[in-house]
């Protein structure tokens, strides 16, 4: 649980990021994680629900996602699920629960960068950049790796370029945490592979670059232990390193599977 | 800072703690369908609507629910009572200390999914931990409570008919 000394509801971005400058304020995105931590004392609380951030556009061949849109909107959201062959829905559909997805949000989820997040392993697939308020447009993989600063991130921008995709997660129970997670694009032959919950943060796999648009098993067993020894994984008490190592290769094979499933048929 | 909101229909405005949390909030001006059991965001027992979205209570500051209308389980009471009624005559609860979070989710399930299917009822619920019934009883008269009150039969095979209708 948090204390909060002062909370503001605050009337611009840029009100906003003067406030996110000075001591130990902090931006409340859902808060569904804040308010796990112990003991953490927050000087102002910066609530950024009413500057109309919570939406999500289709314009110029792009999705401009709010950083204080739900999980549960981009769950829902058509065109864009559509757009990736259901992959964002498949990926947030088991956080913990509906009421949980109705008040954690995109933003919270990408800015934390955390290490069992859904969510950023599957954006990581798609071309996907974020908007900071000072720092511009980003990468998202460039961002995954940036220091934590004091920026606030006020979009995720998502091309609106078709593609196939797939993800794939083990838990121990449905909705827990994963213990490990991945998602598979393939945009006009081109692979994009990202593994998550290692427990480290999402990562791209570079090998993914050089697999061929529909590749054969030998070229599978390969990228498996590229899987395997390309990424470094941890242990923690969901799982151990060398299991997740293992699994996350079984988890990249059967994201691929998914895809080149119907050009084998 | 002043919090206003309403809470079912009533309008309520005054200076809050810049912590307080929705679930304390409401709590404390008496709605006690409120509860809280896991304090960690899982278990789906604060359940209440804002804006007519099932939201867990426990996580959200009442200042970021100003300007908003909340609804408790003490808002949609005869409705609330008619499902809980159904789901005692179809010995689906045990204890039923889960049971005000549930029936929010679900009411709010109802409003949202139009005919849905076992699938996506489990879905939408997975949220409402119940240590008792292992959710299979709530699921079977569920679905008997959907098919009965809002015609939804799409989860039965054709010729078979709900389960204890006569019940309701």
């Amino acid at each position: 649980m948090y204390t909060i000394k002062h909370y503001a509801l605050t009337e611009s971005v840029s009100e906003a990021w003067e406030l996110r400058q000075k001591g130990k304020n902090r931006v409340l995105a859902g808060g569904m994680w804040l308010r796990l931590g112990k003991g953490n004392v927050i000087n102002t609380a910066i609530d950024l629900t009413q500057i109309g951030l919570d939406t999500i556009e289709e314009d110029d061949g792009v999705f401009t996602i709010g950083c204080m849109a739900s999980l549960r909107q981009i769950e829902k959201h058509e065109a864009l699920n559509n757009m990736c062959g259901g992959l964002i829905r498949d990926a947030v559909s088991s956080i913990v629960g509906t009421q949980f997805r109705n008040t954690a949000t995109v933003g919270g989820s990408i800015y934390g960068r955390f290490g069992f997040s859904d969510v950023l392993t599957a954006f990581m697939v798609l071309d996907t950049q974020v908007k900071l308020h000072k720092g511009g447009l980003i990468p998202l993989d460039t961002f995954v790796e940036m220091p934590y600063d004091k920026d606030i991130l006020t979009e995720v921008r998502v091309a609106n370029t078709p593609c196939e995709a797939a993800y794939e997660s083990l838990r121990l129970t449905t909705t827990d945490f994963p213990m490990i997670n991945a998602a598979v694009s393939r945009t006009d032959g081109k692979w994009r592979i990202a593994v998550g919950a290692r427990p480290m943060k999402a990562r791209l796999l570079a090998a993914a670059e050089n697999l061929s648009a529909c590749p054969g098993e030998a070229e599978l067993d390969a990228l498996e232990e590229a899987v395997k020894t390309e990424l470094n994984y941890g242990s923690n008490k969901l799982a151990s390193a060398d299991y997740r190592r293992e699994m996350a290769a079984v988890l990249v094979r059967r994201a691929i599977n998914r895809i080149i499933g119907e050009d084998r048929t | 800072m002043i919090a206003a909101l309403t809470v079912n229909g009533r309008s309520f405005e005054e200076d809050v703690r810049p912590d307080e949390m929705l679930y304390d909030y409401l709590r404390r001006h008496g709605f006690k369908s409120v509860k809280c059991g896991c304090d960690t965001t899982n278990c789906g027992l604060c359940t209440v609507w804002m804006d007519g979205t099932p939201v867990l209570s426990c996580s959200v500051p009442v200042l970021r629910a100003s300007g908003h209308e909340i609804t408790t389980l003490e808002g949609v009471r005869q409705e609330a009572e008619d499902f809980g009624r159904f789901m005692a005559a179809q010995t689906a609860e045990q204890c039923g200390f889960c049971n005000t979070g549930f029936i929010m989710n679900v009411l709010a399930m109802v409003r949202e999914l139009e005919n849905p299917t076992i699938e996506e009822i489990q879905h939408y619920l997975e949220g409402n931990l119940c240590r008792c019934t292992g959710y299979e009883a709530h699921l079977r008269a569920l679905r008997n409570y959907l098919a009965i009150v809002h015609g939804n039969s799409r989860m039965f095979e054709e010729g078979e008919v709900p389960e204890d209708a006569a019940r309701l």
